[in-house]
């Protein structure tokens, strides 16, 4: 690790354009972007309850990885949409009432995936690397995922700032937020637009299989330090960052992959959060943000 | 007190044969209720009948299967939904619920609170309130909106009954200061705010309308209620011309049986409103 960290220093003194040719700076990068996305998107998936349904929407990505690659179009692009038509297609299906919802995502979820995977086998032309997709991979990070990242990170986030009081407003009732003209029902459709947006700017670094853990985590570790929403949200984006940074360390130190990797350190988070330190509260989350 | 909100009859709201359809039955049918500037309007009746229904179609949170609601151009709503749960992980401070839905003044928050009574909860997160003080809260938060409809579902359920006679009275200054309606929904089937100008009694369609009867004056209501909350409850004495069945089914008073009470089967409500009319008229 110290060869590594004294490498990435002395390419930090060259031009920033050389230092992203180290394949370990780049998913530093990619993945520190990420999670400060992930942070104030995964408070509304904790506040809303909707880990399942995130769970849903990732699972369906690689359904969309498979169409992509079938239709040779941008991953980034087949993932979001397919994302984003999981999340109407459980929108359709909730109006007919047939079925609860648990039992809808369950359906959603692991259907999508096993077509996903089904669609990839039989795709005998490209090789595909399975498990990158599903668990990470920080070797397949390029430049362009980087302005991907960076570039929808910023829309993801202006819009959560421009959107933050009906969003808000709408997890708290819905019915307010209606009555007083804030237009929940919209907030809703943005909410899962950003979802797919993130899901499919996330899915390389984090893998498929892992990045709801990247929305809950570090939101619910934030939880215990926070006073207001608009603390936690940032507190989530910091520890993400924090998680993601020990996490690819890790990985790179012990040749884990990097998805995996970077869940055990929001989870060594998350159980510090629990301890039972009062000086924890509301002092943690300056002292403990990321030194990045 | 009804007679000097009367003249200036700016309409907020008005429903007409409006009906809601939900999981494969009317909710409610045939409604007609306006509320305009000033009026108080209470809506009462047994559990499932509407009201919250009929609430929530008033100020557009439902859309209505039949019949027509018509707001007023940018009406400005405040809304106390019945049930408001948020969730544990949401931190929530009472200050902070008061800018919810638009930004406020701290002094003008600090004012709300202090006339709701919770002042010292200020800091306080909202999962950790008393049913009570939540719905205080609520309040709170609604009146900081300077509404022009105020629309307040079972306000003061979970308050102690000496914190019920002091919010109604909050209403009611809120309403005489600022000229707004109010369209508020009562627990209670007999017991309203005294300063209602009409009650409106539910059953999944308009049963009775009327006006409350004052305390004041009828010794053993007011030995019921206490001197301070005699002027602010009143009674309200129903005046049904049929009978809703155990069976669901409704007998009128000329003795037939109908499977509902709406508009299409032949008894109007119109006509039992008058019926009602015609009844007071009597009484008094």
């Amino acid at each position: 690790m110290a060869i590594t960290m004294t490498a990435t220093a002395m390419r930090m003194t060259t031009l920033g354009g050389a230092m992203l040719d180290d394949f370990f700076t780049r998913a530093l990068v990619a993945g520190i972007g990420i999670a400060l996305t992930t942070g104030p998107l995964g408070c509304f998936v904790v506040w809303r309850r909707m880990a399942y349904f995130g769970d849903t929407m990732a699972h369906s990505a690689l359904l969309g990885v498979a169409l992509a690659f079938l239709f040779e179009i941008n991953l980034m692009a087949g993932v979001f949409v397919i994302a984003a038509a999981a999340s109407v297609a459980l929108l359709l299906l909730q109006r007919r009432g047939a079925l609860s919802t648990d039992a809808l995502l369950g359906i959603l979820s692991h259907s999508t995936l096993a077509l996903g995977l089904v669609m990839v086998a039989f795709m005998t032309w490209i090789r595909i690397d399975l498990m990158g997709f599903l668990f990470g991979d920080i070797l397949a990070v390029s430049r362009a995922d980087i302005a991907f990242i960076y570039g929808g990170g910023v829309l993801v986030l202006a819009l959560v700032i421009w959107l933050w009081r009906p969003l808000l407003a709408a997890t708290v009732n819905a019915e307010i937020a209606e009555a007083e003209g804030l237009r929940p029902e919209r907030s809703r459709v943005v909410f899962m637009l950003l979802m797919a947006g993130v899901i499919a700017i996330a899915m390389k670094i984090v893998g498929i299989l892992l990045i709801t853990s990247l929305l809950i985590i570090p939101a619910a570790t934030a939880r215990r330090f926070a006073s207001t929403p608009e603390r936690m949200a940032v507190g989530a984006s910091l520890l993400g960052a924090l998680a993601v940074t020990g996490g690819l360390f890790g990985s790179l130190n012990f040749d884990t992959p990097s998805g995996p990797s970077i869940v055990v350190a929001a989870l060594v988070l998350f159980l510090i959060s629990l301890l039972p330190l009062p000086a924890l509260r509301g002092t943690a989350i300056r002292s403990g943000s990321p030194q990045t | 007190m009804l007679k000097s909100h009367q003249p200036r009859k700016r309409i907020l709201v008005e429903m007409r044969g409006a009906g809601v359809f939900r999981g494969g039955r009317w909710l409610v049918r045939g409604v007609d209720l306006t509320v305009s500037a000033a009026e108080i309007v209470t809506l009462i009746g047994p559990n499932g009948s509407g009201k919250s229904t009929t609430a929530k179609t008033a100020i557009g949170v439902l859309k209505p299967d039949e019949g027509t609601v018509e707001r007023e151009r940018n009406l400005r709503v405040a809304y106390v939904p019945q049930k408001v749960a948020v969730d544990w992980t949401l931190p929530l401070s009472v200050e902070r619920l008061m800018t919810l839905t638009g930004p406020q003044k701290p002094a003008a928050v600090a004012d709300a609170l202090k006339a709701v009574g919770i002042s010292h909860l200020a800091k306080a997160e909202v999962q950790t309130l008393s049913g009570g003080e939540f719905q205080r809260a609520l309040l709170a938060r609604a009146l900081l909106r300077d509404p022009d409809l105020l629309v307040l579902d079972e306000p003061v359920q979970g308050v102690d009954f000496n914190g019920e006679v002091a919010l109604y009275e909050l209403i009611r200054d809120i309403r005489d200061r600022t000229g707004c309606g109010v369209l508020l929904i009562s627990h209670d089937l007999h017991v309203v705010m005294a300063a209602t100008d009409t009650v409106v009694c539910l059953n999944g369609h308009v049963c009775c309308r009327g006006t409350p009867e004052s305390v004041i004056g009828s010794p053993e209501y007011l030995k019921l209620f206490g001197a301070r909350a005699a002027g602010t409850l009143a009674i309200y004495r129903h005046h049904h011309d049929h009978t809703h069945l155990a069976d669901g089914r409704v007998r009128h008073a000329d003795g037939t049986i109908t499977d509902h009470c709406h508009p299409g089967d032949g008894h109007h409500h119109d006509r039992h409103s008058h019926a009602h009319d015609d009844a007071r008229r009597r009484d008094a």
